[in-house]
């Protein structure tokens, strides 16, 4: 039997394009697209895999030819793929969850560490040959470990980081609509109220999901209620900060530094970011690791595959 | 009548106080750290009874000599002392104080900070997006490797690798080490002990220095150590820079043996390679490990009660030496 044609919107990983090559007739895309290549691509293929940034919504989802009956997205979120196009053309869509977990929190330790103690800072001093010598007042931080850590969305990601900050003796605060079951919370401390779970924050850590529910969440409002001199990291979503919210309380010192790897409107940030000296800025590569990229690869090629051969796979969404 | 005390670096502003407050001090003014003829000087100038200090005053045996007699304590606001020759003050019958335990937190922190930041290309992220990242970045492009799960090698087992060791547990690594001698259990804590330095290295996906300097660790990590690292390895040092060849892990990092390093200090500071300047795939701090104002506050704080012991005829709180 021929193997099933997969179009496949963009670079893979080595790894993953040579498991694609493998167990399906792949079309390989050497480079990025653009959009408008995919219809062309997709002509004749049984998959499409496709990755954030490719908007798969209604109109290009109706056009698909008949021979596509799963799309795959190398990402968790899904937010670029219309679900309800895809249900009504018959296509089924399966994504990459739970493997980003574990590289999404090292993303945000990273960030909490990075920012707190001035690491862009430190390396662009010393890298332009400006480094003059030891201080003992040179680049003073905030020490990190001993901290209170706010986590504010408690889910696998959030849990994971509460693991890590556990190693600092960090003393975690959590804000969520629920609260976890003991074997989920440990020793985590639990608000229903932004009110008492704010004031606790020496170090903010956003792990929420966006969307409209927690659209610019993080306002002059409660950036306000925050402890002076506080770290705030975001390795979620973009849309959860109020970016001139963020930027007035970095310019003031109230917020003592942020660390970001999403932004509102990516690529094209609040370019007042970029004059900041007190802030770390990431890509959004939160899950840019060799083994995390492979294993979402795996995943999503796992989920094309039992599709096609008319199982219902655990990576299924909608 | 107060002690009179040269505070010959510059320091925190809590220390400052604190040193005018208890002391007759004379205190640094800047912009730099006093030199070893101005802080004789002073100390001469002064009959000071004892000198706060830091890594910048490399208090040789020359150095020592050169002391006025009036001076009987040393103090040292580090937890390094290899810019002290401990034994020429010692025949002179000066005490050599240092700061260790209060800055062990903090220096694991920025052990981790650096780990995290090599492994993830956190730096080199950040000079992507401050030159204004307007190209897409595709799904195997620009890829860190994972940290959680992996093993990594700590040399040099003392306060500050068993605090960075407590760190790697919360992701899950397999904390091997190499020391003088095998911790305790309740010291070790599940870490794999190697006498031989060289038979851990192979098993080593992270290492991170956390050994004492001096002639007995010189250029511990050369090109023989990191070609027995696996293929793609971090380094990461937060010790002294004296531990490596740094030519060796130029090499390394340009071959792309070792994928990234993470380094706070240098053979060289702050003179240091610039060679390294020229990689992606360094992080560089210019020797930050205890730079917060908490642990500089204690680190000062330490060094005073070191001071005001000797001088009050009580045992050094830290001393060098015990007789």
């Amino acid at each position: 039997m021929a193997k099933p044609v997969l179009f496949v919107t963009r670079r893979l990983p080595p790894s993953i394009e040579a498991q694609a090559a493998r167990d399906f007739s792949a079309r390989l895309t050497p480079s990025d697209v653009p959009i408008a290549d995919v219809l062309a691509g997709a002509a004749g293929a049984d998959a499409i895999l496709c990755c954030p940034g490719d908007a798969m919504d209604a109109a290009l989802i109706a056009a698909l030819p008949d021979s596509v009956k799963v799309i795959g997205t190398f990402s968790v979120g899904y937010d670029h793929v219309d679900l309800d196009a895809a249900r009504s053309r018959g296509i089924r869509v399966c994504n990459t969850p739970d493997v980003l977990s574990v590289a999404t929190a090292e993303c945000a330790m990273l960030l909490i560490l990075a920012a707190a103690r001035r690491a862009g800072e430190g390396e662009r001093m010393v890298r332009s040959g400006a480094w003059q010598g030891w201080a003992p007042t040179q680049l003073l931080g905030t020490q990190v470990s001993g901290r209170r850590l706010g986590i504010f969305g408690m889910g696998r990601i959030g849990r994971e980081l509460a693991r890590m900050a556990r190693g600092f003796e960090m003393e975690v605060h959590y804000r969520d609509v629920a609260r976890l079951p003991p074997e989920l919370e440990h020793d985590a401390i639990f608000h229903d109220n932004d009110d008492s779970f704010l004031p606790m924050c020496e170090v903010l850590s956003l792990n929420a999901p966006g969307g409209a529910g927690t659209r610019h969440w993080l306002t002059g409002g409660r950036i306000a209620k925050l402890p002076r001199g506080a770290v705030v990291v975001n390795a979620a979503r973009g849309s959860l900060v109020d970016d001139q919210a963020l930027v007035a309380a970095l310019r003031e010192g109230h917020v003592a530094a942020a660390g970001l790897d999403v932004y509102n409107n990516e690529p094209h940030l609040d370019p007042a970011y970029l004059g900041l000296e007190n802030v770390v800025l990431l890509p959004h590569l939160g899950s840019a690791t060799r083994e995390t990229r492979d294993a979402m690869g795996r995943i999503v090629l796992a989920g094309i595959a039992a599709v096609l051969a008319g199982q219902a796979p655990r990576n299924l969404v909608g | 009548m107060k002690p009179r005390l040269v505070l010959a670096c510059l320091t925190t502003t809590n220390v400052v106080a604190r040193a005018r407050a208890e002391f007759d001090a004379i205190i640094c003014s800047g912009p730099d750290d006093m030199t070893v003829p101005e802080a004789t000087a002073a100390a001469t100038a002064h009959r000071a009874d004892g000198i706060l200090f830091a890594n910048t005053l490399p208090l040789t045996e020359a150095a020592i000599a050169g002391l006025p007699d009036s001076v009987r304590v040393l103090a040292t606001s580090s937890v390094g002392y290899d810019h002290v020759d401990v034994a020429a003050a010692r025949a002179r019958g000066i005490m050599v104080t240092n700061t260790p335990g209060v800055l062990d937190e903090c220096t694991a922190d920025h052990a981790m900070m650096l780990l995290l930041a090599a492994a993830r290309r956190g730096i080199e992220y950040d000079r992507i997006m401050r030159q204004g990242w307007r190209y897409r970045i595709g799904q195997g492009d620009l890829l860190g490797v994972r940290v959680t799960g992996k093993r990594v090698g700590i040399l040099g087992m003392g306060r500050i690798g068993r605090a960075f060791a407590r760190r790697a547990r919360g992701f899950d690594m397999q904390v091997l080490y190499h020391g003088r001698s095998r911790l305790p259990p309740e010291l070790e804590q599940g870490a794999t002990y190697f006498a031989d330095f060289h038979a851990m290295l192979p098993h080593c996906d992270f290492l991170s220095i956390h050994a004492p300097g001096g002639p007995a660790t010189d250029r511990m990590v050369d090109a023989r150590a990191l070609s027995l690292l696996p293929e793609g390895a971090v380094l990461v040092n937060v010790a002294r820079g004296s531990l490596v060849d740094e030519d060796a892990l130029l090499a390394a990092l340009r071959s792309g043996r070792l994928f990234a390093a993470g380094l706070d200090v240098f053979r060289d500071e702050p003179d240091f390679d610039l060679r390294f300047a020229a990689l992606d795939n360094v992080v560089l701090s210019p020797h930050i490990g205890s730079a917060t104002r908490e642990t500089r506050d204690a680190m000062g704080f330490r060094a005073l009660d070191n001071i005001a012991a000797v001088l009050a005829n009580r045992p050094a709180i830290d001393p060098l030496w015990r007789d």
